[in-house]
């Protein structure tokens, strides 16, 4: 278990207030200006070096994306833009870090926004977190009146305003590229990549997007050093996270932990085990409901991390573990996950959107048990077909759950699903059109 | 795709009031000069604050005169995003989360209660205009689950009886208490808690 003097977020549960002056005695706002008067290459070159990996779900590593930035500001401004539009199920870690740990996010914002030659940030947060987005202005404000952050922030001779932007209840805003067009006031459909947002993202300028948990790490990361980062966890999976472990367990919690912790031990030790026990437990979701579910017997010795959960075929994701028990049907799971999918498509793209609703409409009918064995094929089929067909990676998360279900759980559908639609005996069905073929008469007729 | 119902009784005209011109100019002054229409998510919101919590077409002409952008522009953001209500709720307006995470923990039993409760149909106000439901997508408090939300706040950890007393409250015109119904702090394990325990315990 990570010991507590490495765990980042302090006040992940609220114990010590979420306002300035709390927030300071932390070790916030410690040093800003020290840090930003090292320049752009050292910020960057430290986050590199400290192997931070983007915490938004695709895992890619920060410090290269900010690379990517143009290094001299030309003639259009650079922006960065926050994505705190966290919506994928099973994963509530940007709430509390928006609700108590507001001043590392702005302190990270500031310090990024700097090695990105950005003057201006943009916090995207969803429209239901209406409170929390409240909690965030108010430490803005706080800091704006401490002069931490606006003219000459924190004395580092750099200019820096934050705004706010409120979502409006729409899953596919948390795509980076959709997030740019519903902050340009536009319905937020992805955009065609390349051009990456780094060269050309908001109006048209370069712009960087990085997820809350990434920013709100930097402060802490530079100044306990990129080495003390890099010694927690694994290989190429360094540091700390927040994981989101909910569904069928006793105690459902956020907990901050190493990279690379066991599964067993998060919902044994953090969430107070199975509702049942272990032996009760059925699938585990390990990253949010993009990811496809894992079985028990690969759960025993499951390592939460970005590479390990690659090799079993599934992903880290935003870690939000849903840990589902015998006493549930895994299909209906499923299929209120593909009914996720089905309502937060945007639309834009034809296997996509047709697609995900087909999987729907299959997936409630292999619950009840009146799909036929054709199908269980032919849904695989589908997914295959929305898969790399699509402009955004929603095409994926929508179709690599349910080929995690077919991968693992397939002989339990096949099971319940026995409905042959060849009648090999007269059954009275009023809609039947060759009803008459089976009728002896018509038979002997036919020969 | 969400499907948006746009309501039939539509006033004739809608205005800013004086507070909310102000508020929305200040939204605009948030985003670069000439990019005023980046700010059209905030003014529907604005607009369905002032009109009851919901959105009428005379203020989505309204916006897209004030922001010099097609009518057509407006339209497409405000049906395309889900928080937008085109057609007039309850006062208490009640959002029952029903994805997998909640559903596990039995969101379904919420649903029940506000069809018993409120209305069979989900999106049909109660003949006194107070109270309204509808089934939602993923809110975002999946460990504290299941939960609804209703206007702006969050009620976390129910259950039937515990929302039954609630749709009581609001039936009164009581505002309940938002939070965790089960008295457990924010996020943390409860009686389980094996992090940060110094802290906590200072």
């Amino acid at each position: 278990m990570l010991e507590d003097k490495n765990r980042i977020f302090q006040n992940l549960y609220n114990d010590l207030g979420s306002d300035l002056t709390s927030a300071q005695k932390r070790g916030d706002w410690k040093d800003t200006k020290e840090i930003i008067s090292k320049g752009r290459e050292w910020i960057i070159n430290e986050i590199k070096s400290s192997e931070l990996r983007g915490r938004g779900g695709a895992g890619f590593p920060t410090g290269l994306k900010w690379s990517f930035a143009p290094k001299e500001v030309g003639s259009r401004p650079h922006y960065l833009v926050i994505n705190a539009d966290e919506s994928e199920p099973g994963t509530c870690k940007d709430r509390d870090i928006l609700r108590f740990e507001p001043h590392k996010l702005i302190e990270g914002c500031l310090i990024s926004a700097y090695a990105v030659n950005a003057n201006v940030c943009y916090i995207y947060i969803r429209g239901e977190y209406f409170n929390e987005g409240q909690k965030l202005q108010k430490a803005i404000d706080e800091a704006y009146s401490k002069n931490l952050i606006g003219k000459n922030a924190s004395g580092s001779n750099w200019n820096f305003d934050i705004f706010i932007h409120y979502g409006a209840g729409a899953y596919i805003c948390g795509e980076e590229t959709a997030l740019l067009e519903s902050l340009e006031g536009k319905k937020g459909q992805p955009r065609l990549k390349p051009p990456f947002p780094a060269l050309i993202g908001l109006y048209g300028c370069p712009t960087i997007i990085n997820n809350v948990e990434t920013i709100a790490v930097v402060p802490t990361i530079l100044k306990r050093g990129s080495k003390w980062f890099s010694s927690i966890g694994k290989p190429k999976n360094r540091g700390t996270k927040i994981f989101c472990i909910s569904g069928n367990v006793n105690n459902p919690c956020n907990v901050e932990e190493e990279m690379g912790i066991s599964l067993k031990d998060l919902i044994e030790k953090h969430a107070g085990g199975v509702i049942g026990g272990w032996e009760n437990l059925k699938a585990v979701i390990p990253g949010g409901s993009s990811m496809p579910m894992l079985p028990k017997d690969i759960c025993e010795n499951l390592k939460m991390d970005f590479d390990s959960l690659v090799e079993q075929k599934s992903g880290l994701g935003t870690a939000g573990i849903v840990v589902i028990n015998k006493d549930q049907d895994i299909i209906k799971c499923m299929a209120r996950i593909a009914r996720f999918y089905k309502h937060e498509s945007c639309g834009q793209c034809t296997p996509c959107r047709e697609g995900s609703g087909w999987m729907w409409r299959m997936l409630e009918r292999m619950a009840k048990g009146e799909a036929s064995r054709e199908e269980v094929d032919m849904l695989m089929d589908v997914t295959q077909q929305i898969e790399g067909h699509t402009i955004c990676a929603f095409g994926e998360g929508s179709a690599w759950p349910v080929q995690g279900l077919l991968r693992h759980f397939k002989k339990e559908i096949v099971k319940r699903n026995n409905f042959n639609p060849l009648v090999n005996k007269s059954n009275k069905i009023p809609y039947l059109v060759d009803q008459h073929l089976l009728e002896k008469d018509n038979a002997e007729i036919k020969s | 795709m969400s499907l948006k119902k746009i309501s039939k009784n539509q006033p004739d005209t809608f205005e800013f009031n004086k507070q909310n011109i102000e508020l929305a100019n200040k939204m605009i002054s948030n985003y670069p000069e000439g990019k005023q229409q980046s700010a059209v998510m905030s003014l529907l919101y604005i607009a369905q604050r002032q009109n009851n919590n919901w959105i009428p077409l005379a203020s989505m002409k309204y916006i897209a005169k004030f922001l010099s952008m097609p009518y057509i522009k407006v339209y497409e953001v405000a049906t395309f995003y889900s928080m937008y209500n085109l057609s007039p709720v309850g006062e208490f307006f009640y959002q029952v989360c029903t994805t997998t995470p909640c559903m596990l923990r039995g969101a379904y039993k919420l649903v029940d209660v506000c069809k018993k409760k409120i209305s069979e149909d989900e999106n049909e106000v109660s003949k006194d205009g107070k109270v309204s439901w509808m089934e939602v997508e993923c809110l975002g408090a999946c460990i504290n689950a299941p939960m609804v939300q209703i206007n702006d706040d969050y009620y976390e950890d129910l259950d039937a009886n515990k929302l039954e007393k609630i749709i009581d409250q609001t039936i009164r015109g009581e505002t309940p208490k938002s939070g965790s119904y089960r008295g457990r702090i924010n996020s943390e394990p409860e009686n389980n808690r094996k992090t940060l325990m110094d802290i906590k315990n200072a």
